[in-house]
């Protein structure tokens, strides 16, 4: 048997998960921790691991509490959770759709929340309405998608195909936008469209967390569905699952993870398409792995952006960074496609 | 247990496939549905399933009607393999057959010893033990079939509904998965199967239905369904129809058009 880890608490509570993945996991979650706080430590004014932990612990000296605690911990919190809620979504897509490309950026929702941060900046004038304009945008676009994949149920490459259609439209429709519109409404879009962690403060952190974690609670439930329903629809039917309701509902768990973090950070790419991916390549897994995917999301932000914030000469949006990520993932997966075509 | 389908009309939004169906599944029964393709033979054991709602009439489990048991419940009374269901990448046997205990595990319990000892016995039970590692994707049509049906036992129904079990397995391996079935069906579990080859029908079964036409043409003992009329009614295909010299049970000799001729 390949092993396994299981925890039985009396004859009630059990769980059980390969133990690999389990390790693999938790080390990736080790590392995680590590790269936050090595991102509390830089900036302008460096501070070393020692001094981060205590002013997270205990107390560190009111100047450097105020540095770590109130400006840099926002930030790279939003960074974890931000990371972990985009890997959760794209698990959540990529498992629906069947797909290693079916996660929610691919499938039109960043650039519908897009749309909808363009019209408001011009509409209004100001960024005053681009969170709920952009979530407007995201989740009618989504939406749209769905239904026009809609036929006797939804199937995953109906899915991409649409989505990728969509997003091509909306692609020029915000350019037509940003075209039309003035030169300082076009710059105000523009920095909300690289998405960014930048000028997050608590208040963002505090709100962020909370929808995320309520958000957990539901996928907590469907979760064992959804690896029922990669059996297909008729096998998971009959062992008790309410596939489309079940299948409406990941939707909107999956839209909303990602709806979050573009409202407060603009859209981030390609987090959801590479670290489910990612998750399952290295914890050799089968089927849909959520834990696995949400700890590679969270490693992969926090690290972009502490990357992004320090490395260049001029801090980058970490937007630009992930693009970079997503840009060598599709190659790489292309090149690994083709040789296999070669094989 | 019984299972009996009631005045049923079923069908596909834009295809009716039956009208006013009536069957019941006799408990221990081992019952083969055979039928030319396209009768609606794996839509009626979706009816039967709570798969698909019948636009009238009514499926029922032990006289109650089955759309308004909680699905969980039913899943763990009736199982059902069905014709066509997908492995997800890089996962082994035994990960496969694991899932078959959902309707048995809760958000708390995800795991239990009843679940380990469900598949342990599924897995001996379709000969699949030594292939509890091997992935899925790489085992042969026949080893992968008997992965999927121990699934299916690992839910650990009264009723197993198996829609063409044995398709694209050759003879040995046919065979071979239909013992298993008979074997199953000794030990009191009720067994409906569709099934192509009316010999191994006639043979295994204790109950044939015959299907044309998302109606029941007729049904009833091998020897009394099994014969040359009814054959050529439901297929359109002429016959002779000899005891088979081993079992005794009805043997069809179909008649290509040079018999037909001769
Ligand atoms: N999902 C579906 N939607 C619409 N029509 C369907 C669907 N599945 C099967 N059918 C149609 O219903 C009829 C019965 O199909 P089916 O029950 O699969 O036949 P069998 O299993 O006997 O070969 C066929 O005409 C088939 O084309
Ligand atoms: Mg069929």
């Amino acid at each position: 048997m390949r092993r396994h880890l299981v925890l039985r608490v009396g004859g009630r509570a059990s769980t059980r998960t390969l133990l690999r993945a389990f390790a693999v996991t938790a080390a990736l979650a080790v590392l995680t921790v590590l790269a936050a706080v090595i991102a509390l430590g830089l900036g302008e004014m460096r501070i070393s691991a020692v001094d981060v932990v205590r002013a997270l612990v205990s107390d560190a000296g009111t100047a450097i509490e105020t540095v770590v605690v109130q400006w840099r911990l926002p930030r790279v919190l939003l960074g974890v959770v931000f990371g972990a809620a985009l890997g959760l979504s794209g698990a959540v897509f990529q498992s629906l759709t069947r797909n290693p490309l079916g996660s929610p950026d691919v499938i039109g929702f960043d650039s519908g929340a897009y749309t909808g941060a363009v019209v408001s900046i011009i509409a209004v004038g100001s960024t005053a309405l681009v969170i709920p304009s952009a979530l407007a945008g995201g989740i009618a676009t989504a939406l749209a998608v769905y239904l026009l994949a809609y036929r006797r149920g939804v199937h995953g490459f109906r899915l991409i195909v649409v989505g990728i259609a969509v997003t091509a439209l909306l692609g020029s429709v915000n350019t037509y936008l940003l075209l039309k519109a003035r030169l300082w409404q076009a710059q105000m879009a523009s920095v909300w469209g690289a998405g960014s962690l930048n000028g997050l403060d608590w208040s963002d952190a505090r709100n962020g967390t909370l929808v995320v974690l309520a958000l957990l609670v539901p996928l907590l439930w469907l979760g064992r569905r959804l690896r029922m329903l990669e059996l297909g629809d008729d096998a998971a039917a009959a062992m008790g699952v309410a596939v489309e309701p079940v299948r409406l509902a990941l939707v909107v768990v999956g839209v909303s993870l990602s709806a979050v973090v573009t409202a407060l950070a603009g859209p981030i790419p390609f987090v959801a398409l590479v670290a489910p991916q990612l998750a399952r390549r290295i914890t050799r897994a089968p089927g849909v792995q959520l834990v696995p995917a949400a700890v590679t999301g969270a490693f992969l932000l926090v690290t972009c952006d502490m990357v992004a914030l320090n490395v260049p000469p001029q801090a980058l949006p970490v937007g630009l960074m992930t693009i970079i990520l997503g840009g060598a993932y599709l190659v790489w997966l292309l090149v690994a496609q083709s040789r296999k075509e070669l094989r | 247990m019984t299972l009996e389908a009631s005045k049923v009309t079923f069908g596909y939004r834009d295809r009716p496939v039956g009208t006013g169906l009536d069957l019941a599944i006799a408990p221990g029964s081992f019952t083969a549905i055979v039928g030319p393709n396209a009768c609606g033979k794996s839509t009626l054991l979706r009816v039967l399933s709570r798969l698909l709602k019948p636009t009238e009439g009514a499926v029922l489990l032990d006289g109650k009607a089955i759309a308004h048991q909680p699905s969980k419940q039913v899943a763990k009374r009736l199982g059902l393999l069905p014709q066509s269901s997908i492995a997800p990448d890089g996962i082994t046997a035994s990960d496969l057959v694991a899932r078959g205990r959902f309707p048995h595990q809760s958000a708390l319990r995800q795991w239990s010893r009843a679940d380990e000892a469900a598949v342990r016995d599924a897995m001996a039970a379709t000969g699949t033990t030594d292939l509890a590692d091997r992935l899925v994707d790489e085992l042969s049509g026949g080893q992968r079939q008997r992965v999927w049906v121990a699934m299916v036992l690992a839910q650990q129904t009264e009723l197993l509904l198996l829609d063409e079990p044995t398709t694209f397995l050759d003879i040995a391996h046919q065979i071979e998965l239909l013992d298993i079935f008979a074997g199953l069906n000794d030990e009191g579990r009720t067994i409906v199967a569709v099934l192509h080859d009316l010999n191994q029908a006639a043979r295994y079964a204790s109950h044939i239905v015959a299907m044309r036409d998302g109606a029941v043409y007729a049904e009833g003992a091998p020897a009394e369904v099994i014969t040359e009329a009814t054959v050529e009614a439901v297929f359109d295909l002429p016959c002779k129809v000899v005891p088979d010299p081993v079992s005794g049970t009805p043997l069809v000799i179909p008649l290509g058009r040079a018999q037909r001729h001769r």
